[in-house]
């Protein structure tokens, strides 16, 4: 049996502010030969632990290449993120993982992508859109949709605008309420897809987000022709362990953490969009 | 057939004995504030001899009669899980140094030896599914070391409740597997069948008798009566797994108008696995605990993302448990996560009753 339910130390090295209240954290396990061994797929989690506070479920959004550090961005939400948020250089934390299974990255190569986001800058989304990015010439035409409440929201706006000068990269934005300042659409992320409609054929769609959202963008893509196995989404639950063990992450049949989080169109789509499923 | 032989009830003390001196602990059914519950058992006498138990949907009540039986009763509360998924479990615990370096300790998984009188063959087939679940990789090391040490005396079950369901399951009323040692109880004494390399040597040991054939026909006949007797069923696992598809069925709402989220099914469960991980902080600020602790999905706190809960409505929660326990739980382990034991029934407090739900989502009929 494995240890995976022990966390190791870790270091923060870096805390960079997003917004005020979400925080990339910058981490190294301080054991040098366990930080060498990690390794992590994009779209994968860890959880972290806070001593006398607990342990939550946090994405890697930094890239697979990067051995120096992981990242970890965080927005305080509950008890343990409020406290994560505080952390500054040199403090210590615990950290179990990676865990799940990630972005069908291998398959996507030599392919157009399309990355559906909503909500307040998805990690999971940014993580695979990077590591695209910093290997451009694997992949073909990219797509990024990114759908925000109001205009506000939009966390890291400056790099959606950096990635949109990026060759052969595409990025629509879309806000149901909106600022005069905001150059991008009005109303909800799937009305974008008209614009976007030669970019799908022969493509794969990767979606994180609010799940209406998701259920509503993959509808969309298979009524304009996409195959539903080309359609991966990354689901949240309540996790506690991380290595299905616990039971609160259940969606149907699946344990998400172990499973999922990222899971293809056909697995989950019947147990979408229903209340509390 | 397995190895068998009789054992007068004049000795069952002797294998009270030889397992006490085996173990470090033998457990056996005894009466504890009105319900049958397994306790550390030294002397035969403690067994709950004369004792019926009468179940019904949100209602258990012993009787005691006139019976020469120490086991004509069908089940207590307790199975075997919290025997080796105990209700609370350290796990590790860590300590910040003053120059604010943290320590991540484990807690190390004890060996355990501790031998079990009376399991019914609901309990082990619950215990089946917990093996499945725990054992599995990258498994839980405390489940493994209790497991590892049990010793297992199950006795046939002759007296079905009327909440029993076993049958219907496949999973009782009688032991097929996973015991060391199964008894039959006849009104002379016990038919002993091995079932285990270490329950060989206690059948040894035990030097017991030859089975006569009137006692083989009367144990057939009791076991095919206790399976006969059963009224209550489940559906196939196949006409289960289609809950699945009923997520939006008014009924989740009518059930809700009843439920009142309180738990007492999971608890009594002898499958259910939820667990949360509790931070169990000391007043020593430079010191935590974190341990797993039984969970029900019919908590708020169960569902939580971001900070609300996704099923906040009951009739979500029993949706949740149901649709898990029969038709999930076919995917990930290969059969249905429930046994036929009837706890669920008997101890909720409103009585309701999950092969009755299970037919009205269904429209299932029975004659």
């Amino acid at each position: 049996m494995t240890e995976a339910w022990l966390p190791r130390e870790a270091e923060v090295v870096e805390c960079v502010a997003e917004t005020g209240d979400t925080h990339t954290l910058r981490l190294r396990l301080t054991d040098p030969a366990r930080h060498d061994a990690y390794r992590f797929a994009p779209g994968q989690f860890n959880m972290l632990a806070l001593h006398g506070i607990g342990e939550v479920p946090i994405s890697i959004v930094s890239d697979i290449e990067d051995v120096r550090l992981f990242d970890h961005t965080v927005r305080a939400v509950g008890r343990v993120t409020r406290a994560l948020v505080r952390l500054r250089p040199g403090d210590r934390l615990g950290v179990r993982g990676p865990f799940g299974r990630g972005w069908p990255l291998a398959e996507a190569e030599g392919r157009n992508l399309v990355v559906v986001t909503g909500g307040l800058g998805c990690a999971p989304a940014v993580s695979v859109i990077r590591h695209v990015l910093r290997r451009r010439e694997r992949f073909g035409r990219l797509t990024i949709l990114q759908g925000v409440k109001h205009s506000n929201d939009l966390l890291w706006r400056g790099q959606y605008e950096a990635w949109a000068r990026e060759p052969d990269t595409q990025v629509l934005l879309a806000a149901d309420v909106a600022t005069p300042d905001w150059p991008w659409h009005r109303g909800l992320i799937t009305e974008l897809f008209e614009q976007i409609e030669d970019a799908l054929a022969g493509s794969l769609a990767m979606m994180c987000g609010p799940e209406p959202m998701m259920v509503a963008a993959g509808r969309m893509l298979l009524e304009r022709g996409m195959a539903g196995p080309d359609i991966y989404l990354s689901m949240e639950r309540n996790m506690h362990c991380g290595i299905g063990q616990c039971g609160h992450c259940q969606l149907g049949p699946h344990f998400v953490c172990r499973d999922g989080p990222v899971f293809a169109w056909p697995a989950v789509a019947s147990l979408l969009g229903i209340r509390g499923f | 057939m397995n190895q068998s032989g009789f054992l007068p009830r004049a000795d069952l003390q002797r294998l009270i004995d030889r397992l006490r001196r085996e173990h470090a602990d033998c457990l056996g059914p005894q009466v504890r504030d009105e319900a049958i519950v397994f306790a550390s058992l030294e002397r035969a006498e403690q067994l709950p001899f004369g004792y019926l138990d009468r179940q019904r949907p949100g209602s258990y009540r012993l009787e005691f009669g006139d019976s020469e039986r120490a086991f004509a009763w069908a089940n207590g509360p307790q199975a075997l899980k919290p025997l080796v998924f105990e209700p609370e479990q350290p796990m590790w615990h860590s300590v910040r140094d003053p120059d604010g370096s943290l320590q991540f300790h484990p807690v190390p998984a004890k060996p355990s030896s501790l031998a079990v009188i009376g399991v019914r063959a609901c309990d082990l087939a619950a215990l089946a599914l917990q093996d499945a679940h725990f054992l599995e990789e990258p498994g839980d090391p405390w489940y493994a070391a209790r497991r590892e040490g049990l010793f297992l005396v199950a006795v046939h079950c002759t007296h079905p409740a009327e909440t029993c369901f076993c049958a219907s399951t496949g999973d009782g009323p009688s032991c097929g597997a996973g015991f060391d040692l199964a008894l039959h109880e006849l009104d002379e004494g016990f038919i002993v069948e091995v079932g285990s390399d270490a329950g060989q040597a206690v059948f040894e040991a035990l030097q017991t008798l030859p089975v006569a054939p009137g006692q083989r026909a009367a144990a057939e006949a009791q076991q095919a009566r206790a399976a006969e007797v059963q009224q209550r069923r489940l559906p196939a696992p196949a006409r289960l797994a289609e809950l699945m598809q009923a997520a939006t069925d008014p009924h989740w709402e009518e059930v809700a108008e009843r439920c009142l989220s309180c738990g007492n099914c999971t608890a009594v469960c002898p499958s259910c696995f939820c667990h949360r991980h509790a931070e169990t902080p000391a007043l020593d600020p430079s010191r935590s605990g974190h341990a797993r602790v039984w969970d029900s999905c019919f908590s708020a706190a169960h569902s939580l993302l971001h900070g609300r809960p996704l099923r906040a409505q009951t009739a979500q929660r029993y949706r949740q448990w149901l649709t898990h326990k029969l038709a999930g739980w076919q995917v990930q382990y290969g059969r249905i996560g429930c046994v036929g034991c009837g706890r669920c029934i008997s101890w909720c407090p409103v009585g309701i009753d999950l092969t009755a739900e299970v037919d009205a989502i269904l429209g299932e009929v029975h004659d």
